[in-house]
């Protein structure tokens, strides 16, 4: 049975595309048929974070009106042949996605993928709503600062009540705490929120932790979700939050601070 | 980190002054967006009516809602006056 993930924050610039990037290819690696979509139509962005925005012909919207196929609109992803990314329109119109036709188009997406993630745009409107109106599990990303924590909360009261599985009374959306630009350094000098204060704070599954990471923007330069660059710290995290969401038993990481008195003094990264 | 700054770190850290304002906001914003719109205009006119009978302030009510999974619960709260001073 397919599942639809949302990746989801209320506030912008906290890491939803480059969560939604890299935990689609980690689906797909782990050999899951997957499909990424970018719900932020007007300002599209997925494209380039996943390195395929010279092969996008046909978009999200295209689907939607008839004017394309699925199939047609769908890029395969040049690292992972289980990856597919169905790119945003750049469209100015807003009221290009209905929520009749987003429907419609993961319908037909559930019959050939078994993970359909939703990369949502910002704030709470309407691209942000149908993003997560479908969904079975949300990834709530959160930077440990206090305007995202309460964008956060926010989200969480409107996935509990304007889903389509509460409209429907269905079993509530499942959802998951992903707490990314962590800097263990700052929490132990007392300058940044905790996992724990997070957790107090929104009351969420915790799924893993990102490390503040050079490794991220170089991901987003080169167009290559960060989640292939395997020795990097931010990637390892990634990789471990896939494995979670899977089932598999991963302690967390990335919580602690790590450096150790040497590394501390030879100020090595 | 010089001897001055080890000193101020023994005071609040701002990572914890962070979380009690968001304690206090969410909590707040949890309960204004779970509450029925009708909460206000309900308080306002039982007021009106406990009024007519009981000398009572406009703070003497309290009115909650309360929601889990399988109930609403709507709360009254009246502090009538103390009898001792009702007496003349």
């Amino acid at each position: 049975m397919a599942r639809i993930i949302v990746v989801t924050s209320g506030k912008g610039g906290v890491g939803k595309t480059t969560t939604s990037a890299a935990i689609a290819m980690g689906l797909a690696k782990k050999g899951h048929k997957t499909a990424v979509i970018d719900f932020d139509v007007g300002l599209r962005n997925l494209d380039l974070i996943m390195g395929c925005e010279r092969r996008v012909v046909y978009d999200f919207v295209n689907v939607i009106n008839g004017e394309a196929t699925l199939n047609q609109a769908l890029i395969r992803d040049k690292n992972c042949n289980l990856l597919y990314i169905l790119p945003a329109s750049q469209t100015r119109d807003k009221e290009a996605l209905s929520q009749e036709g987003v429907g419609r188009v993961l319908e037909e997406l559930k019959k050939d993928f078994k993970y359909i993630v939703c990369d949502s745009p910002a704030g709470i409107e309407k691209g942000a709503h149908l993003a997560m109106y479908f969904a079975d599990d949300a990834f709530v990303v959160t930077n440990p600062e206090v305007s995202s924590v309460r964008d956060s909360d926010r989200m969480l009261g409107i996935l509990a009540s304007k889903s389509y599985r509460a409209e429907q009374n269905l079993e509530p959306i499942k959802e998951y705490l992903l707490l990314t630009r962590y800097s263990p350094e700052r929490v132990k000098l007392g300058e940044m929120l905790s996992v724990e204060d997070v957790q107090d704070i929104l009351s969420l599954h915790l799924l893993g932790v990102i490390p503040e990471s050079k490794s991220v923007l170089n991901a987003s330069n080169s167009g290559t979700p960060v989640i292939l660059d395997e020795k990097s710290d931010a990637g390892q995290a990634y990789g471990d939050i896939v494995a979670r969401y899977l089932g598999e038993n991963r302690p967390h990481r990335f919580i602690d601070d790590q450096k150790g008195f040497f590394r501390k003094f030879f100020g090595s990264k | 980190m010089s001897l001055l700054d080890y000193f101020k770190s023994s005071k609040v850290s701002s990572a914890s002054l962070a979380k009690e304002r968001l304690q206090i906001l969410v909590a707040h914003e949890r309960s204004s967006l779970n509450q029925p719109s009708y909460l206000p205009q309900l308080q306002k006119e039982l007021l009106e009516v406990i009024q007519k009978y009981v000398n009572v302030g406009q703070d003497a009510i309290s009115v909650s809602f309360e929601q889990d999974e399988n109930q609403e619960t709507l709360e009254l709260n009246i502090t009538l006056p103390d009898l001792i001073t009702k007496k003349p």
